[in-house]
């Protein structure tokens, strides 16, 4: 009889971080202590704190280990699991006093502050079941939302729902769920699909990653449901091949799914047929866009193409298709299960539901975090994130990443929904969300984006193609301090015609960092024209390394670090850098041991 | 899978092994397990709750879990029983026959059997 359960985290964080070995080394310390028949370990998908990983969680105690190392196992085989005496020094603890004093030592994971304001729906499972097991997705009330939808609904029953639950992509773009379903069912019967698309690929967001980690059956349960509603028969899960745990556990899923004949021939004895195939994204950014998508799966260089005819209508091999991505997915069985109105009880006036956030950038917890529609950004990174480290100040926030644009630190308080997120000039985007300090320049942050697009350009139409490179070469002068006024305006005026003119999203969005920058800190900008300036001490051109004369004590320890030969004096002397030689390598801030180098 | 039925079954087979994992029942047993408890025969105890928890279906109410020395050394093995808005009971002295006994009448019916209770032992 199982007492008590280890979970270890299995997403791709915590791999990396080490949870592998703690896996073998749970099992073979379990074992020598004879606990075998009583403690059961069980690998699960992402917890959400991927900043504290390897973790690993003890119920029933439901105590949160971080960062646990090899060498750790012992001691909490021994101490926690034979004795039941905490380990104190692995648990995190991040609460309010309040909390401590009125909950004694036992502080559950979800007061921490990291979770207590969070509502894990789309992640409801992740970190909490063991992902390759069909059985535990089916005790967490996995499948019974297909099995409701199969025998008591019709598929215009399920569209209903889904609609009046006031679900919008999650993907970005924000298009209402049911609608899109609608469009696809409105079209006459014959062969028609479904596609999730799991082409995550904006740098720093992993929501969906986490999703097919560790819940990788309700995508399979949500897109057989999409399949009933719009009259589909076939799926395609088009996912990154540099996802190889998602993709692994994926295709473990629909092993395991039609070993049980929930996927396959007359699922539940309804008549209706669902099968599911996997498609790995060869690593372009642009098969994230729908169209482009759908094109890769056919099997044809991955290239968006002019909408209308829209998916619904004539998508993937020229079906009508149904793409969601696959947060939106995640969210379907909770709606069938617990009803629509459950769903638009959270959130705002039009955006319901929950979002998941990538967070990473300048932030305490770097991981996962689900959130009401309407939550502020304030709350997100002072009081999930635990603010920004090392007492910098909070700059700006990046969202949607190389689509997306930025809420600075004025607009902190913002609500974040679709619309609000829009009338800011920003978007939703993905997820990802990027906190950035004052180290931060924003002009830097613009050409990283852009740099990223212009190599992801598929090629196809000019605007993008030409006008984001040329944006790019526009960013570059301004950054290496050759930039004029006259280059602010022509670099906003190019970024307004791509946006327009573009064929896809990528395109049409690529220009948003940009924008959004010159928006909110066009003075950064100015400051790097006008005066040759980078007032965040980013951008190396305009950097000019300083020793100040009253505090050298001519050690000559500079000098002797540089490699260029640029700094010279004699001992006990004050030294002076030579700016024409000087590379900016910063070897001589290191090696100060007076702080008598700056850098200006 | 043909029917609504064959998936509750397989619910039902499930839900004992991830009912642990969802938190706090409304009862708490806490079984003390230092180096003395061991000694004393905590274990048997400890496993004879969490198999005649689950056997009575009592899983989604009760949870059993391990704490470190209660401090009552000579009346090893202890258990302690928490429950919101009572006072917190402790069973001395005991063994796998008065834990099924204890989650049978205890835990079930609600009755404290005070036989068994450190109060008794004391007095």
């Amino acid at each position: 009889m199982i007492r008590s359960q280890v979970l270890i985290c299995g997403g791709t964080g915590c791999t990396a971080s080490g949870s592998k070995f703690l896996l073998s080394a749970f099992e073979e310390e379990i074992a020598k202590q004879g606990l075998g028949e009583e403690i059961k370990i069980v690998p699960t998908g992402c917890f959400g704190l991927c900043e504290k990983g390897p973790v690993v969680i003890v119920y029933p105690e439901g105590t949160f280990y971080s960062r646990v190392k090899k060498e750790d196992v012992a001691e909490i085989v021994s101490e926690h699991l034979l004795k039941g005496r905490i380990v104190e020094r692995l648990v995190y603890s991040d609460v309010d006093e309040a909390v401590v004093e009125e909950a004694g030592k036992h502080v559950s994971l979800n007061e921490t502050n990291f979770y207590k304001t969070q509502k894990r729906v789309a992640l409801r499972n992740c970190g909490l079941i063991n992902p390759e097991s069909i059985d535990e997705y089916i005790a967490m009330d996995g499948y019974a939302a297909l099995g409701k939808v199969l025998t008591e609904m019709t598929p215009e029953d399920v569209i209903k729902c889904i609609s009046d639950s006031g679900l919008r992509g999650r993907g970005g773009g924000g298009f209402p769920t049911g609608k899109k379903w609608s469009f696809t069912a409105a079209q006459p019967a014959g062969q028609k699909y479904v596609v999730c698309n799991a082409d995550e690929g904006d740098p720093g967001a992993f929501m969906d990653r986490s999703v097919l980690e560790g819940d990788p059956h309700c995508i399979v349960e949500a897109m057989t449901i999409c399949g009933y509603a719009t009259g589909a028969s076939e799926g395609y899960i088009y996912v990154r091949a540099e996802y190889p745990i998602a993709v692994k556990r994926l295709e473990i899923a629909i092993k395991q799914a039609k070993e049980y004949g929930l996927l396959g021939k007359n699922i539940f004895d309804s008549g209706f047929d669902f099968d599911l195939h996997i498609r790995l994204g060869a690593g372009a950014f642009v098969c994230g866009e729908e169209t482009a998508l759908m094109t890769s799966i056919e099997g044809n260089r991955g290239e968006p193409r002019p909408r209308p005819p829209y998916p619904a209508v004539k998508g993937l091999f020229g079906k009508p298709t149904t793409e969601n991505n696959v947060e939106t997915f995640a969210n379907i069985p909770q709606i069938i299960l617990k009803g629509a109105e459950w769903f638009a009880s959270m959130g705002t006036e039009r955006s319901k539901g929950t979002k998941v956030f990538a967070l990473g950038g300048k932030i305490a917890n770097t991981g996962l975090v689900e959130i009401p529609m309407g939550t502020t950004l304030r709350e997100i990174i002072e009081d999930i994130g635990g603010g920004v480290p090392n007492g910098k100040k909070f700059k700006a926030a990046q969202t949607g990443g190389p689509s997306g644009g930025c809420i600075p630190a004025s607009l902190i308080d913002t609500e974040i929904d679709y619309d609000n997120l829009t009338a800011i000039g920003c978007m939703m985007g993905s997820g990802g969300l990027i906190v950035m300090d004052e180290d931060n320049c924003m002009v830097d942050i613009a050409k990283f984006f852009l740099d990223f697009t212009v190599d992801e350009s598929c090629g196809k139409c000019s605007p993008c193609r030409i006008g984001t490179m040329r944006m790019k070469e526009i960013l570059e002068k301004i950054t290496s301090g050759n930039g004029t006024l006259e280059d602010i305006d022509k670099l906003e005026e190019l970024a307004n015609h791509v946006k327009a003119n573009s064929l896809c999203g990528l395109g049409q969005t690529a220009p948003n960092p940009v924008l959004a920058t010159l928006k909110f800190f066009r003075d950064e900008y100015i400051a790097h024209v006008v005066e040759k300036r980078c007032p965040a001490g980013v951008c190396k051109a305009l950097l000019n390394y300083v020793i100040d004369a009253d505090k050298c004590k001519g050690c000559t320890k500079c000098a002797r670090n540089c490699p260029v030969g640029a700094i010279t004096g004699a001992v006990k002397e004050a030294h002076v850098i030579d700016t024409s030689k000087c590379i900016k390598c910063g070897a001589c801030i290191e090696n100060c041991s007076f702080g008598a180098i700056s850098k200006r | 899978m043909k029917s609504l039925a064959e998936l509750a079954a397989i619910r039902d087979k499930m839900k004992d092994k991830v009912v642990l994992r969802e938190g706090s029942g409304d009862i708490r047993v806490v079984v003390g397990m230092a180096t003395c408890g061991i000694a004393a025969g905590a274990r048997p105890v400890l496993n004879a709750f969490v198999s005649k928890v689950a056997e009575e279906g009592l899983a989604d109410k009760v949870t059993v879990s391990q704490t470190g020395c209660i401090g009552v050394c000579q009346f090893e093995p202890v258990v302690e029983v928490f429950e919101a808005g009572k006072e917190k009971v402790t069973y001395v002295k005991m063994t796998p026959e008065k834990a099924a006994e204890v989650v049978e009448k205890h835990l079930k019916g609600g009755q404290v059997i005070n036989e068994y209770t450190i109060t008794n032992a004391i007095s």
